[in-house]
């Protein structure tokens, strides 16, 4: 049973609907099928091709399509939104083509004034033509403006269609009955109106096109889904549509082609590049029981495997829709912007009737000009978009880069937090080391040669179940070792384990195990001691009764932990690290990666309550773990970092999910996070000053002190250009390097 | 002169009593699925009762192409979603609590309620 969604056109009445369902039930294989009329789509549930719905829905005289996959949303949406940008543009030159020739002949000297019959002629046909670019340019301001207001609220619109529409009625005013204004203030203002709306119109255009740069990042994701997938079924190889995988298939992947769902091998091996979803940058390799995640790429092998989840239940379509969800959230650092949205718009038409106001009781003549000049422009120069948009822009772009880097977070609030974090507190294994113990050393003595000492232990282990003979087995075989046949294995409880090969005797295990078979191990002490002190656990393996190799396992530091580290405490940050392990591993630990704060022997729960005393102490705590042992207090911790558990519940639960196992992420996260909040105020004081400074100028402050009184049409400019600005500023976080 | 500070004095009144304390129209829902319509700059219905602890489905069907519109939010439910264009837009809110609960775009410009009774 798989659900379809299918695009009807054609159907014009209610009526259509009934006789498409019908159609459709009729059809073979269809349990049920339902239309929404709104949005002409229609969904089917069963078994039925696609085809034969679609032919049976034009049978009756309707034509039918398969519902778009999210990706061909994005491309209807990118085509939309290239279409209204392109009516934006025209809207703009045609009032653009009227205002700059009428504000060039002003600036120039031409008569503004209403003065003889012939001005009112030649004027009235301007406003004419004023109100026909009204008309085409500015329809959906004033349109806007009056839905809004029936509405009982205001928005940009609402002060657009005011402050256009009170300069070309002053000015019509003045065209129509001259004789009841003063000869002062019978100046015209046709040119304003025409020319805020094309600034308006081009400034909408402008930002139209730099927000769709914003969402960038979710787009490359999208893109990430390929749209077809090879499976075999019956024996045969089909080609057939992502929709069209159902959990169970076995998918069969060719070199340099994507990953279509997220499954497990069952056949071949490969290196798979994981880089788009984790930001690890080194393909990985899959074998059988490997599993493989949608989006990523086969770069050597074929390998085929067995579908696990489809649809919007991979990990690629969770990313997806937690990183939208988180990049429409929004802050608290944007909550004062967004109370000042509420009030703004009526708040600034008092404003502007105050400045009025103001300007007829005690301005200088001609003050009906004065006061009509102050109103306009408070009106145009407000921009609530600005405001609105400061903070919302810069979190889309910030976790839209962040997911770019490997690193999911949640929401704003996360966000925030995360770039006022003073300490980290870590856990060590699986965070700071890899988590799985490797052989690290494998020291042969008394002139054993290498490879046959390896062989044997190795083949001796690979009998017992312990971790640290697993780690010998895994060191043996990824050296190419070949394991031989062992007799007489046994497993000695607490010491070791010990069996024959050949006519050689093996024993391999700890110090007392030795000791009760009289082997000297004396000699090898120092070296011992040496290999303890570095967080190692030290094995003895002989052979006939004498001394073969010293052997050390542990659980290693990665690679890049210490640099990340380095990263974070650059920054400031206090580094304190957890861990159930003994005192001597956590400081060889602590010390390897640069830590001086550490805590060893603490039990998962006791974990939480360390973040608990560090949050008493005042510090904002950031808490980095698996995600599962350490889940109370990644809970507990301020913001609560998953490493290296994209595929997994945690994703869901944690604040942020570093994708990677590599702790750059969390040097990342912090990274972007301080980037965005940087960016979020840089937007929050460009927006106020537009409107904070602005409005009190436009209102004519600065007049009795400099004589200066803004222009409706710079007004205009400013209003245009301010949304602008800040979408543009966000913008600017898509080049931040978190590294540099 | 008088004449023209009352007229001011009246109309900075009216914004007030029109925009603040004005009681929108109810729409009370028969069912627990709504369809809202998102054209010209308002939702429609905009305020919107329905009934509490049940699951409501909102359909929003965005008609109005200015990117100011292209986001709906609900943060007391911690809600956000894109609405594509021309296209209806599921919102199920499940077990909806008790309470008034604003939803609006990113801007806060286009502004609706839901009351959950």
């Amino acid at each position: 049973m798989k659900s379809m969604q299918l695009s009807v056109k054609g159907a014009s009445c209610a009526s259509c609907v009934k006789k498409i369902e019908t159609a459709l039930i009729n059809t073979n294989g269809v349990s049920s099928a339902q239309m929404n009329f709104a949005d002409r789509t229609v969904s089917v549930e069963g078994v039925a091709s696609p085809e034969s719905l679609i032919k049976a829905i034009e049978a009756i005289g309707y034509k039918a399509s398969l519902n778009a996959a999210q990706s061909n949303h994005l491309f209807e949406q990118e085509q939309q939104d290239q279409k209204y940008y392109n009516l934006l543009i025209r809207k703009t030159y045609i009032a653009l083509a009227l205002g700059v020739p009428l504000m060039l002949y002003g600036v120039l000297g031409g008569n503004m004034q209403v003065s003889t019959d012939l001005d009112r002629i030649v004027w009235l046909v301007i406003g004419l033509l004023t109100l026909m670019v009204m008309v085409y340019s500015g329809r959906h301001f004033y349109l806007g403006a009056w839905k809004s207001f029936v509405h009982h609220s205001a928005n940009m619109d609402t002060l657009i269609a005011l402050g256009t529409g009170t300069s070309w009625l002053y000015s019509m005013a003045i065209v129509i009955a001259p004789t009841i204004f003063p000869e002062m203030a019978k100046h015209v203002y046709f040119e304003a109106t025409a020319m805020i709306l094309g600034l308006l119109n081009l400034g909408l255009a402008l930002e139209l096109r730099a927000r769709g740069k914003t969402s960038q990042a979710i787009k490359r994701l999208i893109g990430l889904q390929p749209k077809t997938a090879t499976v075999i079924r019956h024996n045969e190889s089909l080609e057939i549509n992502i929709e069209d995988v159902v959990a169970g298939d076995r998918v069969k992947v060719r070199p340099g082609e994507k990953v279509a769902v997220d499954g497990i091998v069952v056949e071949g091996s490969s290196f798979v590049d994981e880089s788009m979803l984790t930001g690890e940058p080194i393909p990985i390799n899959k074998e059988v029981d490997d599993e493989v995640v949608a989006g990523t790429i086969n770069k050597s092998g074929m390998i085929i495997f067995k579908a696990l989840r489809v649809g919007k239940d991979t990990a690629l379509a969770r990313i997806i829709e937690l990183v939208k969800q988180a990049q429409n959230s929004k802050p608290s650092i944007g909550r004062l912007a967004d109370v000042i949205s509420s009030y703004f718009v009526p708040t600034v038409m008092i404003i502007a009737i105050l400045s009025a106001l103001l300007w007829l009781n005690f301005g200088p003549e001609p003050v009906v000009v004065y006061a009509v000049i102050s109103a306009t422009t408070v009106l145009i120069i407000a921009c609530p978009c600005a405001l609105g948009l400061a903070t919302p822009m810069s979190v889309m772009v910030g976790v839209g880069k962040a997911a770019e880097s490997g690193v999911l977070i949640r929401n704003g609030e996360a966000l925030q937090t995360s770039s006022k974090i003073t300490t980290m507190v870590v856990d060590k294994t699986g965070t700071i080391t890899e988590g799985m113990p490797k052989m690290t050393d494998f020291i042969v003595v008394n002139g054993m040669a290498r490879e046959m000492a390896l062989q044997l232990a190795a083949s001796l282990e690979s009998s017992s179940e312990h971790p640290l003979a697993e780690a010998i087995v895994t060191t043996a075989k990824a050296q190419g070792i070949k394991l031989v046949d062992i007799n007489g294995f046994t497993s000695i409880t607490g010491l070791g384990v010990k069996g024959g090969c050949d006519d050689k005797k093996l024993l391999l295990g700890n110090h007392r195990l030795m000791s009760e078979q009289q082997i000297d191990v004396s000699a090898h002490q120092e070296t011992v001691q040496a290999l303890a002190s570095q967080a190692k656990t030290v094995m003895y393996f002989a052979i006939n009764g004498e001394m073969a190799a010293l052997i050390a396992v542990a659980d290693p530091v990665k690679d890049d932990s210490k640099s990340a580290l380095s990263r974070l405490q650059g920054d400031g940050i206090r580094i304190v690290m957890l861990t159930g392990d003994n005192p001597q591993t956590a400081k060889a630990v602590a010390d390897s990666v640069g830590i001086s704060e550490y805590l060893a022997e603490v039990l998962p729960e006791d974990k939480a309550d360390k973040v608990r005393m560090l949050q008493a102490q005042g510090e904002v705590v950031g808490m980095t773990g698996d995600g599962i042992n350490d889940a109370p207090a990644l809970a507990l911790a301020d913001v609560g970092f998953a490493i290296g558990s994209g595929t997994d519940i945690a994703m869901e639960s944690a604040d942020v999910t570093l994708m990677r196992s590599s702790l750059h992420g969390l040097a990342d996260a912090i990274a972007i996070s301080k980037a965005t909040l940087r960016n979020i105020k840089q937007n929050l004081f460009a927006a106020f000053i537009y409107n904070i400074a602005g409005i009190p100028v436009a209102a004519g402050l600065l007049y009795p002190f400099s004589g200066i009184l803004l222009s409706p049409v710079i007004a205009g400019a400013a209003m245009a250009f301010s949304s602008l600005t800040v979408v543009s500023n966000a913008n600017r976080l898509r080049l931040f390097k978190p590294m540099d | 002169m008088i004449m023209v500070n009352l007229l001011g004095l009246a109309l900075i009144a009216l914004i007030v009593w029109w925009f603040w304390l004005y009681q929108r129209h109810t729409y009370m829902s028969p069912t627990t699925e709504v369809t809202i319509d998102l054209a010209d700059g308002v939702y429609h219905p905009d305020v919107i009762q329905v009934k509490a602890n049940s699951t409501v489905k909102l359909k929003f069907l965005r008609t109005d192409p200015s990117p100011c519109s292209e986001i709906l939010q609900i943060p007391s439910l911690n809600y956000s979603q894109q609405l594509n264009l021309d296209q209806i837009t599921e919102v199920t809110i499940e077990d909806i609590p008790r309470g008034d609960h604003p939803f609006h775009c990113q801007m806060k410009m286009y502004n609706g309620l839901l009351q959950a009774v």
